[in-house]
């Protein structure tokens, strides 16, 4: 692509997986070595899991920060319990990393310094980016059934210093709910889980009765088995205005798959040989229907 | 404690007011609202009539305006706010943070309730709405168990609504978009999961097929009852297993806890359903008016009466019931 056009930056979101301790810091010193510009970490889809503790991952953010990347502390998505709440308040009072809401509850917390939105806080229009933007919004997270439609209108009427970030590469984050489906398929409940979505380091597969890879559960989360990819669309986000491109961790690939898009960015590698590659690293297909409007698990762009 | 009923046109607006509903919720004709189905919902003149003969007995009105407005259809939401507030109702209940405001900002004096698809399920949230838009009522997602409901009741100031018989939504509301995945079309941008005009039933050597935007989601003997297809009560290949993945083809009733969610100090309950029909809500609201009522006087003796449950049945999607998530085990 044209490098005199606005270039977005590359960001990494937060490991939505559970992985072992060693695992994740593995994953993340092979990700300061990648182009990636801004890193998310944190725990975003369960509170049981705690391998990971919030000194942990402010420790990686503190590395992160060294290599000379941005780092963002992401919070999680579903917060219900007392002591889910009491953590994420914690996380919200340390001042030193930007923060991702990915709940209302973190709003609260957050009112008043910078933020970060993220997928799962239901921006739809110029009024909620308005509002939330007084409240101290410095990047949005676009949800991601919002296509380019969407995208180019908010672009147009967003705020002074305020950007946007699109869920770029990844299986999509598509609902979360109070049972966890892992343990469910395993015929456990979830007080009892045994941390059984940790032998599933990308999550476990649903097929349709026709042989379909369709969803993919993760714990209290379901993706969707494709993997959403809008390196296609490289060029128009790019026009657009869009800020920042986001490639969502799986456990193999990830650094391979940011120096594909970091390549197409700097116009060393066409997109079309760029999703080549992508299709020979995703877990299943990949899909972009979400950009053009259509069905989620549909592409037309990485076809 | 309120009884809050559905009402997906006049004459179930009247049958739940007759049957002993203490406020009826319903919503306008297009993408605005969360039942945007074909042939259902209010005109001006039906709203007009609908308010006045809930008015004249004393059961109140709420105008649902729950689903995400767009730039491209921004001024369908705002004008559905001012239509609601014109028209007088009690309350209007809001999901999108952005109508909040505008609403807030214009109609200072109406009511405004976060809806269940406004996603706040912890005091944090719901505070965080309340200090920004005034919200008087809260919807709670399905998603938090009884003890749960109890204790956010405890620690905040905003009357809470709680779902008590209906159709189940398994996900967060408001954050799902498993309809959209399929379909392109989700309650948040549409204001309806599994849309009708993307559902396909086909009669199979195999059996019978329901498809939602192409995808498979059940494929059944033709002697096994069919519930209305979405996602989440889709059957499919687990790991070699063939099974329901998400949740059962269940749906909501919590009469049997009805005592607990009485003590827990929930302000409102509400039946899901505008879809369905005016024998639906008539059987409905008369069980729950009793039960309530029952229960109110005396909750250590209250025991569902047989009879309701038979009722109650018969007018369910499925088979089968569940407590859902307000029971821990269902988590």
């Amino acid at each position: 692509m044209n490098t005199a056009t606005h270039r977005p930056r590359l960001s990494l979101g937060p490991i939505t997986y559970l992985w072992p301790r060693e695992q994740v810091l593995d994953f993340y010193a092979e990700m300061l070595e990648t182009p990636v510009d801004i890193v998310y970490v944190g725990e975003t889809i369960c509170s049981k899991r705690r391998q990971m503790r919030p000194e942990d991952y402010w420790e990686i953010a503190e590395r992160v920060v060294a290599a000379g990347k941005e780092a963002v502390i992401s919070t999680l998505a579903l917060i219900e319990s007392d002591g889910e709440l009491k953590t994420l308040k914690r996380i919200c009072a340390d001042e030193r990393f930007m923060i991702e809401a990915n709940d209302l509850a973190a709003l609260d917390f957050l009112e008043g310094r910078a933020f970060v939105t993220g997928h799962s806080i239901n921006l739809y229009n110029h009024r909620t980016l308005a509002f939330l933007a007084k409240q101290g919004l410095k990047r949005w997270v676009l949800p991601v059934e919002l296509g380019r439609d969407t995208a180019t209108e908010l672009l147009k009427s967003r705020p002074e210093g305020v950007e946007c970030e699109l869920f770029a590469y990844g299986r999509l984050p598509l609902a979360y709910s109070a049972r966890c489906f892992t343990a469910y398929n395993r015929n456990l409940g979830k007080d009892d889980c045994q941390f059984c979505c940790g032998d599933y380091p990308d999550g476990l597969v649903v097929t349709t009765q026709d042989g379909n890879a369709f969803l993919d559960l993760n714990g209290i989360q379901t993706q969707s088995a494709s993997t959403h990819n809008l390196l296609p669309a490289l060029a128009e986000v790019a026009d657009m205005g869009v800020d920042v491109l986001r490639i969502s961790p799986q456990s193999e690939h990830t650094a391979d798959v940011v120096r594909v898009f970091a390549d197409c960015l700097t116009g060393d590698l066409d997109a079309s040989a760029g999703t080549a590659k992508l299709r020979g690293w995703a877990p299943s297909d990949l899909c972009d229907g979400y950009w053009t409007g259509d069905s989620g698990y549909k592409a037309s762009m990485s076809a | 404690m309120e009884l809050v009923c559905p009402a997906g046109n006049l004459p179930m607006l009247k049958a739940a007011v007759d049957n002993g509903a203490n406020a009826v919720y319903i919503g306008f004709r297009d993408d605005t609202n969360a039942r945007h189905f074909a042939g259902l919902n209010f005109n001006d003149k039906q709203i007009a009539q609908g308010v006045q003969y809930a008015r004249d007995r004393g059961v109140k009105v709420f105008v649902a305006i729950n689903t995400y407005a767009q730039p491209n259809g921004w001024e369908r939401w705002t004008a559905a706010v001012d239509r609601a507030a014109g028209f007088g109702v009690d309350a209007i209940i809001l999901a999108d943070m952005g109508v909040l405001d505008y609403a807030a900002e214009r109609h200072p004096k109406v009511n405004l309730h976060l809806s269940v698809q406004g996603s706040a399920t912890n005091p944090a949230a719901i505070g965080f709405m309340q200090r920004h838009f005034g919200i008087k009522r809260v919807v709670v997602p399905r998603v938090l168990s009884l003890a749960q409901v109890a204790h956010l009741i405890e620690q905040t100031s905003v009357p809470v609504e709680i779902f008590g018989f209906g159709s189940l939504c398994v996900m967060v509301e408001g954050r799902c978009l498993l309809s959209s995945y399929a379909s392109g079309q989700s309650p948040n941008t549409f204001g309806a999961c599994s849309p009708a005009a993307h559902v396909e039933w086909r009669d199979t050597p195999e059996g019978q097929e329901t498809r939602l935007g192409g995808v498979l989601l059940e494929r059944r003997s033709h002697s096994e009852a069919a519930g209305y297809p979405t996602i989440c009560k889709g059957r499919y290949d687990v790991d070699g297993e063939l099974r329901h993945a998400i949740e059962e083809p269940t749906s909501l009733n919590t009469l049997d806890v009805l005592p607990q969610i009485l003590e827990a100090g929930v302000s409102a309950i509400k039946i899901e359903g505008r879809q369905r029909s005016t024998r639906y809500v008539s059987q409905v609201a008369k069980v729950w008016r009793e039960a309530i009522d029952m229960c109110k006087r005396n909750p250590q003796a209250f025991r569902p009466k047989e009879s309701w449950h038979q009722i109650l049945a018969q007018v369910s999607e499925g088979a089968q019931t569940t407590i859902g998530p307000y029971e821990r085990t269902w988590h």
